[in-house]
């Protein structure tokens, strides 16, 4: 009996994340999803710029590599030209909240019908850890070095509460994925905002608190831990928006 | 023979590319190409076509760029100082070998300029514009006809050669009336297996990307791309040749300023100089040989433009400096007269 594979949505190219780096974890999730929803042969990602650059090579859906930030934007175009296909952009805080902020609002905004996955970490990992739109008051970076200083370099941008305002967005829920609970709630929710997308309820985003043990400069056990007592005290877990649900109630 | 219509220059090239197959617009509002916005946004949801005001140029280039990768026809348009916003998402096109079509209706700069007819990006339509080794295929029309037979032109060139193609025009040309033909066009699809419209699990995946880590992976696909410029340079010039046969002296100009121009050769014959006028249709590629070809005819050239000098560099280089080369400008939204080209034709016959 077969008890653990891999998903179909996966391909054989390992993975060339760091140690400990929860982007493992993240990418199986979503295959799972497209597993789970029978729409790998009829799914599109769209890749970042940032770690997850060449995640066009671990998915097996076609996929397409975007410039810095526009993601959203290369989805709207995927989508409106082929709306019977499922198409997501896998981003990360500096990709998505910095700049790439324009094309996230506004794709929210038009309620564009696709699926985001924003992993948030804190941090630019894949120039070696500078500071992002994410980065704790106070934290450490190459480019904080003092610790973030909120008095030039303003306060961490909450995306999930920030999108939640907008009319247009379907589905808005912030998870993380260090223990087995959370990975748990984290799988609900991706797979929630890939079937809101097959039955045409518009955008979702699932913000996934993650870990950069190499830039954080921590054992990846460490990491998991300031997680857990830094980023999520920050970043609460929890729906911050479901149009279906809350017009059930209303 | 099809009905003459009366029509903008930017309605035209929105028509036109709707009869080309294209039913993908995005956009964002700039003078003077807004027309092209305005009509697409009343014609494509009457025929289950997309048109889209994105919340910036940048966004409007790559979500031409998704469009793209699906291996649909699309465009965007724009004018001068958003055409360079869109320069990013260009080179990202170009990058990943796909076809698209970027219409610039040109205005003065550099920076905010002015909103008057220009020709001042021409350097940044013909030398690559973006960051990196690449060329778009740049048309360069004359009339309102030939904004839509470009615009035409254009996605049939950039389908067979899996590369961007620009419509360099101009506020005059975007903004003036003309009788125009709308061109009949034969829309059967071009084979895109290429394209990332889902593996119906057949397939393995499609992969469209820029990105080459391995640094002699890069090299290799940057040389093969320019095997492929080479075979658009052999193949796909378009000049118009005026009174050339005898010509002693050769004038340069393309769009609005060879309109012009043909008016000043016209009275430099009158007063019996021998004068004739190269008008590139294709700017890359540049008519390089014409050019070239004219050098042992004729005792000079004069380019005219509406910039301080861009296409004179490649009259210069074509022609191998055999000859001199003057310039008769005129710029930030200014118009050359027909008088100020003939005086500098007197200029170069008294050299």
């Amino acid at each position: 009996m077969i008890v653990f594979e891999k998903p179909k949505a996966l391909t054989d190219v390992p993975l060339h994340y760091c140690p400990g780096c929860t982007h493992g974890i993240i990418h199986r999730l979503v295959a799972e999803a497209i597993d789970e929803l029978d729409i790998l042969g009829r799914t599109v990602g769209v890749a970042p710029v940032g770690c997850s650059v060449m995640s066009y090579d671990y998915f097996a859906c076609d996929m397409v590599e975007a410039a810095h930030g526009r993601a959203p934007a290369v989805a709207t175009g995927l989508k409106r030209a082929m709306p019977d296909n499922i198409i997501f952009t896998y981003q990360g805080d500096g990709d998505l909240a910095s700049i790439g902020m324009a094309e996230t609002v506004h794709s929210a905004t038009r309620n564009e019908n696709i699926t985001v996955i924003f992993v948030n970490n804190a941090i630019y990992g894949m120039t070696g850890g500078q500071m992002a739109p994410t980065s704790l008051p106070g934290q450490v970076t190459q480019t904080s070095p003092y610790g973030r200083d909120i008095a030039t370099a303003g306060y961490p941008i909450r995306v999930s509460e920030m999108l939640s305002t907008l009319d247009g967005p379907a589905y808005i829920e912030r998870v993380a994925v260090n223990n087995v609970k959370n990975v748990k709630n984290a799988k609900k929710a991706i797979l929630k905002a890939f079937r809101n997308q097959v039955e045409g309820k518009g955008f979702s985003l699932i913000e996934v608190v993650s870990t950069c043990p190499t830039n954080w400069g921590m054992t990846p056990a460490k990491a998991l831990e300031w997680v857990e007592n830094n980023m999520i005290p920050y970043y609460p877990l929890g729906v911050y928006r479901d149009k279906y649900a809350d017009a059930k109630e209303g | 023979m099809a009905e003459k219509v009366l029509m903008k220059g930017n309605e035209a090239i929105a028509e036109a590319a709707i009869k080309a197959g294209c039913r993908h617009y995005f956009g964002y509002p700039i003078t003077p190409q807004t027309e092209i916005a305005a009509y697409m946004a009343k014609r494509m949801p009457k025929i289950g076509g997309t048109f889209l005001q994105a919340e910036s140029e940048i966004a409007a280039i790559n979500m031409v760029y998704g469009v793209a990768s699906a291996g649909f026809r699309v465009m965007t348009s724009s004018s001068s100082p958003g055409v360079s916003l869109k320069q990013e998402g260009i080179s990202y096109i170009a990058g990943s070998d796909l076809p698209a079509l970027i219409v610039n209706v040109q205005r003065g700069g550099p920076g905010l300029g002015g909103i008057q007819p220009s020709q001042s990006d021409y350097f940044q339509a013909t030398k690559g514009g973006g960051h990196g080794d690449y060329h778009l295929i740049v048309l360069a029309p004359a009339s309102v006809q030939e904004m839509a037979d470009l615009t035409v032109k254009a996605f049939d060139l950039a389908d067979k050669y899996r590369c961007p193609a620009m419509l360099l025009a101009d506020g005059t040309m975007g903004q003036m009336m003309e009788p125009v033909v709308l061109p009949e066009v034969d829309t059967a699809p071009v084979e895109k297996p290429w394209a990332v419209t889902g593996t119906k699990n057949a397939r393995p995946h499609n992969i469209i990307n820029s990105l080459y880590l391995k640094p002699d992976q890069l090299e290799k696909t940057n040389f093969e791309r320019y095997e492929k410029y080479r075979q658009i340079e052999e193949n796909e010039v378009m000049y118009e040749s005026f009174m050339m046969e005898d010509a002693e002296y050769c004038v340069v100009a393309f769009g609005i300023t060879a309109r012009i121009s043909k008016n000043a050769v016209i009275a430099a014959r009158k007063k019996g100089i021998k004068v004739g006028m190269i008008r590139p249709i294709t700017l890359w590629p540049f008519p390089t040989d014409a050019i070239a070809k004219a050098a042992e005819q004729v005792k000079g050239f004069l380019s005219v433009e509406l910039s301080m000098g861009q296409m004179i560099e490649d009259v210069r280089l074509a022609s191998g400096c055999r000859r001199p080369v003057l310039l008769c400008n005129r710029t930030g939204g200014m118009i050359v007269s027909p008088e100020e080209v003939l005086a500098k034709i007197d200029e170069l016959v008294a050299l």
